[in-house]
């Protein structure tokens, strides 16, 4: 069941499925954010938004809205 | 040869840059827009080559005003910032995704470097770089491992310089890279390069779990109630730095200025020149000089947080309290910056990628009330606000402060929420952004970014500021030639001849100002700002308070013919108290205080401020709608504190 980035819990690892494209969708592909990258949400903000994802061993801070354009299944 | 140095951002380039340059380097703007170009030069054993430093950037496809500039220079090779050969700074523990933006350059066909910095970092993470098969896959590039922050890899750099330039033009590499206009194919060719990096299986050993402590510590300076604790603590530190600790070095640059202006005048012949320069001239310096030490304290800690990782961290926690504004966490430190000095809260908002968001920050700045409106708002309320106490505990005096300074926050954040109705936007705003490891600021990085910010705002906003505080001591100097008729009738009267000769240069000076050009505008200006509660006395003061809001008490003291300094302070305050209007009430009542005090919270009454705008606009057209809107939304308010309240 695939999910969007926003919603999985954290230290949850999980793997892209795809993205929907948009003005800022390439901008998150140059992050590294391709189909098929691990990825896991490790600890959010106050107020749960923005929330900072690992991936290949980076930190990487996302709005919830951004993540929303994410789809993930558990890995 | 002209280098260019490339990258993506937190991979270290300024600390290449710094460890190539030192200190032969001069910051500017790129043409047309107002972001950082920083230029340097450093010699190989043959000859002297020109690096420039672009903006950090992910790709050749710019998403951010940044990286507009890099797409813009790198794809129009008549440009004449155009390279002929490339640094690219990659991070050697991120080394796949940096690839990405290498490959797009790397197809440029430029001869180019690649620095695998940071090399100890990745080292730690336990990653291991097949360098044999990165060479295979760019067969052109030299390739170099370094460590910038300790200056490791300098030697290896200048050598493939020297090659490069040897190679000369002779051999031009292939341009295989070709500009694509739509945004699906610009994504589908990102994916396909990516796909590419990671196939050629660079990375021999990775380890997903990044060191434990970092994570510990973002969780506690990202908490909800740490991270904001921590977050007003720094905050608290600062501060009293700027308000306690930069007063020393100000007072002292002041105190010279003084000095210098006296012993000018002392020493030149008597004459219009004398006087321009030694009431003209010098104190203009002096007014440029005496914002440095505030300047050069917050950047200092600016620079500190930035390159340790912590800035970040701010950001990501503040983001959500700002965007309802239509701001963005980046904008958090310049508009807290404001709260010393607006100076400084602008010149760091260039940190703000977003055009809109950068302009929203700079516009509102300036309604935060900054260290120079304290001493208007500690003499109008020792003046009308009476020294009670409300239950008891409360100071009343205290209270109003605290309100005047809520007031300019509810105003900067509720201008900046009208401004993102108003004002329609192409893009949407977006926060993506890099959380860097924490790392232990280079001091290097860090005094070299002082100096800059210090050296731009004197050379840049310097020249503003010094015309125009001569044009305000023309106007306030030089009067019509009822003047001297003026003076000779107050050297006949009864007061003046019984006066003592103190007195009587007082008495002079106030006539010399309310005479003067600047107090005949003051008096035409009356009928305007009667509604307001103020006479023509007052309107002198604003006048020429608009230098400096503080130059108020100076200007209020010198007209009311009070010496200006702080034993005087007292009797000028006793004086106003005693100040009565035509109809025998006193001129600085209630209303009139709070009116003045409200006009102060709101006006742009700062020629610094306007300067660094101009400069950080990059033309006159938005500080001037910030003038006139900080000066509509002082008068109105005034108007209505004044009218409700007499």
């Amino acid at each position: 069941m695939p999910q969007t980035l926003d919603s999985i819990l954290l230290d949850q690892l999980v793997e892209i499925v795809a993205i929907t494209e948009n003005a800022i969708s390439p901008k998150l592909i140059e992050l590294g954010m391709t189909k098929g990258q691990k990825i896991k949400a490790v600890f959010k903000a106050p107020f749960g938004d923005p929330i900072a994802y690992e991936l290949n061993g980076n930190l990487i801070s996302m709005r919830k809205e951004e993540a929303q354009q994410i789809e993930v299944i558990l890995s | 040869m002209k280098i260019a140095l490339l990258g993506n951002p937190n991979t270290g380039k300024s600390s290449v840059f710094n460890m190539l340059t030192g200190l032969r380097q001069q910051v500017g703007n790129f043409p047309g827009v107002t972001v950082d170009k920083r230029v340097g030069e450093f010699s190989t054993p043959k000859a002297t080559h020109q690096l420039i430093d672009f903006p950090g950037s992910y790709s050749l496809y710019a998403r951010s005003l940044d990286e507009q500039i890099v797409e813009d220079i790198m794809s129009d090779s008549s440009h004449l910032d155009y390279p002929h050969a490339v640094i690219y700074v990659a991070d050697a523990a991120n080394l796949e995704r940096n690839l990405l933006f290498f490959s797009q350059i790397y197809d440029l066909g430029l001869p180019c470097i690649l620095l695998l910095n940071m090399v100890d970092r990745a080292q730690k993470k336990g990653i291991l770089i097949n360098e044999g098969l990165l060479q295979e896959a760019f067969p052109n590039a030299h390739i170099i491992r370094s460590n910038a922050r300790i200056g490791f890899g300098k030697n290896r750099i200048i050598e493939a310089i020297e090659l490069l330039s040897d190679a000369g033009q002779k051999e031009k590499s292939l341009r295989q890279f070709e500009f694509l206009s739509n945004a699906q194919s610009q994504q589908k060719d990102t994916e396909a390069r990516l796909e590419k990096i990671r196939n050629l299986g660079l990375i021999q050993q990775s380890n997903l779990n990044g060191p434990k402590q970092a994570k510990t510590l973002d969780k506690i300076l990202t908490h909800p109630v740490y991270g904001y604790f921590i977050f007003a603590i720094l905050l608290l530190i600062i501060f009293q730095f700027i308000f306690s600790f930069a007063t020393i070095p100000m007072d002292f640059i002041d105190a010279q200025f003084v000095r210098l202006s006296l012993w000018s005048s002392a020493v030149l012949p008597d004459g219009l020149l004398s006087d321009l320069i030694s009431q003209g001239l010098i104190p203009g310096i002096g007014g440029v000089l005496v914002f440095v030490p505030q300047i050069a304290i917050l950047f200092l800690f600016i620079s500190l947080l930035e390159e340790s990782g912590y800035l970040s961290r701010v950001v990501f926690i503040m983001d959500r309290l700002m965007r309802p504004f239509g701001l963005n966490g980046k904008s958090v430190v310049p508009l807290l910056s404001s709260v010393a000095c607006a100076i400084p809260g602008i010149m760091s908002a260039r940190t703000i990628s977003d055009w809109k968001e950068r302009l929203t920050t700079i516009f509102v700045a300036p309604f935060m009330s900054c260290s120079a409106r304290i001493p208007v708002y500690t003499l109008l309320i020792n003046l009308v606000i009476p020294s009670k106490y409300l239950w008891g505990f409360l100071s009343l005096q205290g209270l109003v402060l605290f309100g005047l300074y809520t007031l300019g926050i509810v105003f900067a954040l509720g201008t900046a929420a009208l401004l993102k109705l108003l004002v329609k936007r192409k893009n949407q705003g977006f926060h993506l952004m890099e959380l860097p490891d924490y790392k232990a600021p280079r001091f290097n990085n860090v005094l070299i970014t002082v100096f800059e910010k210090v050296k731009i705002f004197i050379l840049d906003a310097g020249k503003i500021i010094i015309a125009i505080s001569i044009i305000l001591w023309g106007l306030a100097t030089f009067g019509p030639s009822s003047r001297d008729q003026h003076l000779e009738q107050l050297k006949q009267s009864a007061v003046y001849q019984s006066a003592q000769i103190s007195e009587q240069e007082s008495l002079e000076k106030s006539l010399l100002l309310s005479e003067s050009y600047i107090g005949h505008f003051g008096k035409w200006l009356e009928p305007a700002i009667q509604p307001l509660g103020y006479d023509w006395k007052i309107g002198v003061a604003l006048l020429s308070s608009f230098a400096a809001r503080e130059v108020f008490v100076g200007s209020l003291a010198t007209i009311y013919s009070v010496g200006d300094d702080n034993d005087n302070q007292r009797r000028l305050i006793e004086k106003l108290k005693y100040e009565r209007n035509e109809q025998g009430k006193p001129v600085y009542s209630l209303a009139t205080g709070l009116s003045l005090l409200i006009f102060y919270v709101f006006a742009m009454q700062c020629m610094a401020t306007l300067a660094v705008v101009k400069r950080e606009t990059n033309g006159w057209k938005w500080p001037i709608i910030q003038l006139i809107y900080m000066g509509t939304v002082a008068y109105l308010c005034a108007f209505i504190t004044f009218q409700f309240l007499s």
